[in-house]
Parts: structure tokens; sequence; C-alpha cells
């Protein structure tokens, strides 16, 4: 329909001020929400734990051994991750052969969207970042990581690293470079999906996972005491 | 000349307001609001310094608006996101289903768009063979009683567990009778993973466009837009023109204000970014990715320079929140697609300010509505202004029926009114009468009649101010 | 704020005040005198043309606007025993005559405007001293006073300077009264909703007075109040400041 393009963007131009000067953007109120790198830990727990997300704490060479224990102890079947990731092959190389089944999405949805949405008892992704000033893990899906192993499956596991989290998501854009490109997807995820819908009673677990579990990893430089 | 079709918000508010359980509910669920809300914002230098970089942003935007649009189109194309233009709903509908048919998509899951809402794009799919399923919880939950949203971030407020609940054991199938909110939403996740697993497209609202980047915001908790806009082959984002802002990090400020605004969350659970289709490389996502830009209205009322705020919306809905008349009455009563503050500004500009001159009056101005819009809309200098419109048909006015609205009587009454109060003996002499017989002012007077519907005959004093200080002078302390 | 303290005011009565609160026009004036200031009633006061105004009809309130500033051609402070009226003249006049040949007197009008409170609050900083028996209030803000003027907190600072007043919190203090000019008549079913809920409010509190800046609302509010028993009625700041303070 070019015509209503041209229809609408006509009278928009028709009307728009070109001379007007346009109001400065002051971002002092963004730029002072700023913590030292153990209080972001804090503060993002903080506020992904209100909102029912749980936490793992492991050490940045024993992460899988965290995430084995807990899929033996809730008695996963199976365990989706993305294999092509440094983190996927570090789950792969320690995994056992016995236990909870850990299942590579390396095929296109269609040929398994069945079982991805029966047969999946949890997902793995790794976090590009978190945002401390509110809570939230920051992803970037694709290639190696497909956009439904976060979503599909009903407990989530996450892996991030406290080194990677960043004061607001203001910052984190611009640290990622997000502003100037971005992948196909990015997301922000702060929880376990929830709805208030019914008589603003908060309900887990309406269409996403019901369970959103960080693997937290401390990875920053020890501070002395 | 009275306008045609006018609609009446007094008589819909009259029969909403005697329903005691919508009453309760709607009080109930926006004092909670309000509350939570407050608590986001404890420092109000804090909340201001946000609120005027969100309307520097907003207004920004609006300002380089063709600009910003040409330029997310060019984004999108680079993305693989195709554009589509359409100047009234019809067009749009007509758009979207097109698309459909040719990919012989007959199953349909929708995010939550009150864009959407405002094509009546559903009913416009289901005349066409398409069966369109909210799956949004809330408006699942209308949808099955073929109800429209009375709120536009929480659609089904206005209905209580006991309601909810009787319905799903009606409606879904081997649904038990049960009050319980965690097995209520299992039920409705139960069908709805179903119905995403079966779709052939999903459609979404945008709740900011990027230019530079080309990207598609969409917030929300429940994670059925990112069901609707991942899981299926096809998927179609529908938006008010208005709503492209130039960089990402524009949205950073307007996504923080937008959930403290709208329901008190400091962030909501999902804040997905969508820049294209599914890669060469990629396992999963939208085979296609179509963006339509809906017009409808929107470039006429930013030709108006006082008018053009209302564009800035960004749909937090914390004006209904904290409305006095809106907390009564709920949302229903508007009989529009937007209720509340926003809507009583849009509205009237969508559809003509004389079949909607009793809207425009429905507010006594109280302010309650801009003193918590995020992006500082002047709600009451709009609707004074549209108030206007409706009664005069100013030459250079571009606003959709303007002068509609005017009446002999009304016209005559203020006529009136300004000839006594330009002349202080004529408001003397009223002033004198209204006191001396202030026990026998007849009741049945116009203005008195309705003043005393639920409230007694006001009494004017034995003697005006004005009179006793004439007698007495000035008192002398 | 604190601007040298004038030795005269001119006095705006405002045509509520002036035909249903004479007592509270009175009270405002001789609680300026009080404060050591002169003050001036100008014959020929009106209506500040609000109602007209908030309709649309912005020819007639201008009409009646600019016979009302006339009546002020000194350089002197004009004060409101209302939030709304001084709003409507602080604030919307500059927009009401944006253009006109006149706009530059308005705006130096419109600069001059206060509402009493804010007066004797930030000017005069008056000192009062309660000689009432002990009583219990709460306290109704006008919308237009809080948001159109921007009053922060002045009657209720000045009610705290009462020993014997106990200031009960009205719950949804900053919420409308539902009162809103032609609102109350144009709309009268969810208007009259809005100030039954305001009177309920107002009667859980347990004060026997509600105060207000503004005479709409208090209009308003005792007129769902005004049934024989109700154990609250409405009084005007100014009014329950004076009857409170000076010895009779």
């Amino acid at each position: 329909m070019s015509d209503a393009r041209t229809a609408i963007l006509d009278r928009l131009r028709a009307a728009a001020s070109p001379g007007e000067a346009l109001p400065a953007l002051d971002s002092t109120v963004l730029e002072r929400r700023h913590w030292p790198p153990a209080e972001r830990v804090l503060r993002l727990r903080r506020g992904m734990e209100a909102v029912h997300t749980e936490f793992l704490e492991a050490g940045p060479e024993g992460w899988p051994a965290v995430i084995l224990a807990f899929c033996e102890r809730e008695g996963l079947k199976n365990l989706l991750y993305g294999p092509g990731t440094s983190a996927g092959a570090r789950l792969a190389e320690v995994w056992p052969a016995d236990g909870t089944r850990l299942v590579p999405y390396d095929r296109p949805v269609e040929t398994f969207k069945e079982e991805l949405f029966q047969a999946v008892d949890a997902g793995f992704t790794t976090t590009v970042g978190g945002v401390a000033e509110t809570g939230g893990l920051l992803l970037e899906p694709g290639p190696l990581e497909p956009r439904l192993l976060s979503l599909v499956p009903p407990i989530h596991l996450a892996l991030l690293f406290a080194s990677t989290i960043q004061d607001t998501l203001w910052s984190a854009i611009r640290a990622l470079g997000w502003g100037q490109a971005l992948p196909p997807n990015a997301l922000l995820i702060s929880g376990p999906s929830k709805t208030a819908d019914i008589e603003q009673t908060l309900a887990y677990g309406v269409h996403g996972p019901r369970r959103l579990i960080v693997i937290l990893v401390n990875d920053l430089p020890r501070t002395p005491a | 000349m009275p306008a045609e079709t006018e609609i009446h918000f007094r008589e819909a508010a009259a029969k909403a307001l005697l329903d005691p359980q919508l009453r309760a509910n709607f009080r109930r669920a926006m004092d909670g609001l309000i509350a939570k809300r407050q608590a986001q914002f404890p420092d109000p230098k804090d909340l201001q310094d946000l609120r005027d970089l969100s309307t520097a942003i907003r207004s920004r935007s609006l300002l380089s608006l063709p600009d910003l649009l040409e330029q997310l189109e060019t984004s999108c194309a680079r993305n693989g996101i195709q554009v589509h233009w359409a100047e009234t709903c019809e067009q749009g509908n007509t758009l979207i289903l097109n698309l459909l048919k040719a990919r012989g998509a007959t199953k349909l899951v929708k995010g939550k768009s009150m864009v959407s809402e405002e094509m009546h794009l559903n009913a416009f799919l289901e005349e066409h063979g398409i069966e369109a399923l909210e799956s949004d919880l809330g408006e699942y939950i209308i949808q099955l009683d073929g109800e429209t949203p009375s709120h536009i971030i929480m659609p089904a407020i206005h209905k209580n567990k006991g309601q909810i609940a009787r319905q799903f054991s009606q409606k879904i199938k081997n649904a038990k009778y049960t009050e319980d909110v965690d097995e209520l939403t299992a039920m409705a996740r139960q069908v709805l993973r179903q119905k995403f697993f079966e779709a052939d497209a999903g459609i979404s609202g945008v709740n900011f466009a990027v230019a530079e980047t080309g990207t598609l915001c969409l917030v929300e908790n429940e994670g059925n837009g990112r069901m609707s806009t991942h899981v299926p082959p096809l998927h179609i984002a529908v938006m008010g023109l208005e709503k492209v802002v130039a960089r990402l990090e524009e949205v950073a400020p307007l996504y923080a204000i937008l959930t403290r605004s709208a329901t008190g969350q400091p962030v909501s659970t999902y804040f997905n970014l969508i820049s294209g289709p599914r890669g060469p490389e990629e396992k999963d996502g939208p085979r296609e990715v179509h963006l339509v830009i809906l017009d409808n209205g929107r470039s006429r009322i930013y030709g108006d320079p006082q008018l053009r705020a209302t564009l800035r919306c960004i749909r937090c809905g914390a004006c209904m929140n904290h409305c006095p008349v809106y907390t009564r009455v709920g949302g229903h009563a508007y009989e529009a697609v937007y209720p509340g503050p926003i809507g009583k500004i849009l509205t009237p500009q969508l559809e003509g300010v004389g079949v909607r001159h009793d809207l425009i009056h429905g507010s006594s101005l109280c302010g309650a509505c801009a003193e918590v819009c995020p992006v500082e809309i002047p709600i009451p200098d709009i609707l004074v202004r549209l108030r206007r419109e409706a009664t005069h048909a100013d030459a250079g006015s571009k606003v959709a029926g303007k002068g509609t609205g005017r009446t002999l009587t009304e016209d005559l009454a203020w006529r009136a009114w300004a000839a006594v109060l330009q002349r202080p003996r004529l408001y003397r002499a009223s002033a004198w009468l209204a006191t001396r017989f202030r026990r026998f002012i007849p009741g049945g007077l116009p203005l008195l009649r309705a003043w005393t519907m639920s409230r007694t005959k006001p009494l004017p004093a034995p003697r005006s101010l004005q009179e006793r200080l004439r007698s007495e002078g000035l008192p002398h302390v | 704020m604190t601007a040298a303290k004038p030795q005269k005011v001119y006095f705006y009565g405002t045509c509520l005040v002036d035909l249903f609160f004479p007592d509270a026009g009175m009270a405002g004036i001789q609680l300026l005198q009080r404060a050591g200031v002169e003050v001036v009633f100008p014959e020929g006061q009106t209506c500040c043309g609000q109602p007209a105004y908030n309709c649309g009809f912005f020819e007639e309130a201008r009409a009646v606007a600019r016979t009302q500033v006339a009546l002020f051609p000194q350089d002197l402070p004009v004060i409101l025993p209302s939030g709304s009226c001084a709003g409507m003249m602080k604030h919307h006049y500059p927009d009401l005559f944006h253009g006109e040949p006149d706009e530059v007197e308005v705006r130096a009008f419109s600069a001059r405007v206060y509402e009493l409170t804010q007066f004797l609050v930030e000017v005069l900083e008056v000192k009062l001293k309660d000689l009432g028996e002990p009583v219990k209030v709460t306290w109704h803000s006008s919308c237009h006073a809080v948001r159109d003027l921007g009053l922060k907190g002045e009657p209720q600072a000045l009610i705290g300077q009462l020993a014997n007043v106990e200031l009960a919190p009205l719950a949804r203090e900053r919420e409308c009264c539902g009162f809103g000019g032609t609102f109350s008549v144009r709309h009268p079913e969810i208007s009259g909703a809005m100030a039954c809920d305001k009177a309920a409010d107002a009667f859980a509190t347990g004060a026997s007075v509600v105060l207000s800046t503004d005479g709409g609302c208090l209009l308003n509010v005792q007129g769902v109040l005004e049934a024989p028993a109700a154990p609250v009625r409405v009084q005007h700041i100014a009014e329950f400041l004076w009857e409170r303070t000076h010895a009779r």
C-alpha cells in the first residue's frame, strides 16, 4: 500500500515543524544509578528473588556440577541446551551418561516441536549480562541458543557471571552495543512467567517457564577483607 | 446542530454506578495500583527527572516523526522485517487478512495489542473464517465472554475470581469449578499451550519501535507475547504510527517509567526485542515478520501543536488507575477502546468531538491524571480544548467533528452568563435576589434539578459578602 | 520564598464565597488585617470566568476576566479565599489571553495572584494562637488548589499552629470530591457518587468539621452531609482560622 504510505507521510510532513529545536535529553537520572560490583550482585538477586527467581551459587570452575546436582535433585528426565556455546561444551564434557539426559537443541524446531512442547523438562541458556537496578538477565538467543530454549520448557536454568552485571538496562544497552546492532532477538528476563490478571493475585507459570533458576557464578576479583 | 448518533457516557456511567460489585472491584484494584506505583517512586525528584527525560524523548520522537518512520522502515527492511502502512483500520484489517490468506493461515494466536482492539481485528478475522485467539490471560478471559477490555493493561479487572471460575467451568472442556487462582491459571495454560503449538500465525502489538536498529520492543509478564511472536511461522506486529523512537538507548527510561507507572513493577518479566525473522543459522523463530503501521486519525491529531501531546502516550494506564471517575464507573461505561482519561482525549479526537461531547465533559478536571502521567500529557488542558472544539467550528482547526456539539441552549446560556458578569450592577442585583429569596429558588430549574439528584439544594447566605461590605464597610481588626 | 511584607493588598471575594460563604470572606479580610496589612476590596467584582473557560467558551470567559483584571490596577498582591479561582487567574489567564492585545497587563496581574493561606504562610509568615476548645477536624485538598495552583500544605501548616486542633488524616485526601463546576450538573450521577464517597471518608475520620480552601468543594460535600443528623459539617479554612484565633 504505497499510496497509504505516501498519504500518511505527506500529512505528517505538512504538519511537522522542521525549524523547531529538539528538546535536550538529560540522562543524569540514569547515570546516577551506579553501584560497586559486589552491590550489583546483591541488588540483582534482591530484585529477582522478589519475583520468585531462584539462585544457585557456583564457582567459575564448579558450575556444571551445580547444574547436574540440581537436575538430579529435581529428578529431571532431560535438560535441553545449546551445544555450540563454550558453556554448552563444558556442560557436555562433564555430563554423565546416566541420570538426567542432556539434549542438544541443534535442529530446526519443526523437526521436534511436539517433543519440545510435551517432553522437555528444562532448558539451559547462557546470558550476556544482568541488570542490577531492577534485577534481570540479558539474553541473546540465536543460532547457538535458540529462542524457545528459554521459553517453552517449564524450568529455565540460566548461567550468569557476576562480573557481567551492569547497573541499569540503559548502561547494559551501551555496554553490549545493542544500540548499534541487535541480533534478531534479544531479551531481558527478570523471573518466571507470571500474571496478575485474576483479581490482581499473582500466579506464576502462566505461559512461559514456571521456574527460573539462575546459576550465579562468582567471578568477581576478591576484595581484601 | 446536534451531532449524529451521539454516545452518552452519562447513561452508561449511571448504570455502572448502580452495580456495587463492579464498584467494589474497581475501587479495590485502583487503590492497590495507586499504592504500588507510589512505592516505586519514593523520591519525588528522581521521579520528576525521569518524567522530564521521558517527556523529552517522546516529544523529540514526535518532532521528527516522519523521518523516524521512514528510518524505521529502512532499518526493518534491512533486518528482514516487512513494513506495511494503513491509513484506516479497514485498510489494516484487509492487509492482515491478505497476509494470512496468502499463507493459508487459519489459526491465529494474539499477544495483547490495544491497536488491534482499535481495529476490531478479531471480529473482522472471525468473519473471514480465521480463529483469532487472545492469549494474554486477561484478554482470554474476556474473549470467552465476548467482552471488550475494561482497562488497557488489565483487561479483565472488572471481574472477580468467582465470576472467572464460573466462566471457566462452563466454557473450558473438562474444567472443574475452582476459585483457586493458581488452578485457574493452570487451566488457561493448558488450553493456550496447545493453541501456541498449533498456531499458523501470531499477532502482537508494539510498545516501542526503534528507528535506528529496526527493533520492535514488547513488554510483558506472561510469556504469551514471546510465544505468539516466536513459535508460529508468521509474526505480524501492529502499531500506531506514534510508537517510534530514534534510538534503543531512549527506550530504557521509557520502559523503566512504563512498568512502574502501570502496575508498580520495577521491571516486567520479559522485555522482548525483535529485530528480525529467523536467521539463516537459527533453529526457531518466525520465518516472516511483518510490521503494520496504522494511522487511523493520528496524523490529523499530529497536525495540531497542542493536541499532538496526546500522541506522547506510552499506554501505561496510570491515568485511569488514578482517575476518580474511572474508579467509580469502570472501563466499559466509556463505550470506547481506550477508557479513562487518555480515552477521554483520544476517543473524541478519533471519532469526533460532537458524537463524544458527553464524554469530554465527563471529567471534573481534577488533574490527577496529568499529575501521574509519565510523559506529562496535560489531559485537563486538552479536555478543555476539546470542549471548545466541540462547540465551536474555529477556522484552521483540524479536529474531527468540530462544532458539531454546539447547541443553541448552551450558546445562549454562556452569552447570558457573560452579559451578567461583565456588569457588576446586574451581578449585584442577581446576588440580591438569590440571597433574599434563597429559600424559594425553584428546585425544578434544570441545573438545580441535576444538582439535587444526590445533594441538598445549596442555600445562599442571607446577605452576600459584597452587600455586607458595602453596608458595614471593611472590618477593622 | 519570602517576599518583602507588603503594606497593602487587594482582596478578591470570588462568586461562591460572595454568595454562599460570606463569613469566610470576612474572616479572610480580618486575618490579613490582623497580620498588619491594609486590605482593599474593589467594587465591581463578579467571577473569575472559570466556568465558561472550562467549557471552552473562551470569548465569554475572556470578556468577564477582562472586567475583573481592570479592578486591580495597582501593583499589589491580589488575595483570593479560593485555590481554584486563584489557579484560574494565576495559571489559566495567561493562556486565555495568549495573543490578545492586553496579554502583557494580564500576565502582570496573574503574577500578583495568591490564595489566602499561601499568602498568610509564605509572605506574611503569620503565627496563630489558638483560643478555641479542643476539636478534631479533617482536611480536603481542593484539586485545583494543589494541582493547578500548587499549594504545598500551607493550610495544614496553619491548622498545625493551633494547639487545640487535632487534624485527622482523610483517606484518599487528594482525591476529587466530585464538584468540578459544570461537571456536577452535567454528570450528576458520577459527581454525586464521588461526593458521597468523600463524605463517607470524612465521616470515618471521626472529625466534626471538614475544612477546605474552596467553596465549590464545600458546597458539594455539604450537599451530601446535610442530612438532618449528620455529625460532620463543612467549613471554609479562613472562617475556621478566624473563629479560633480572635478574642470575642
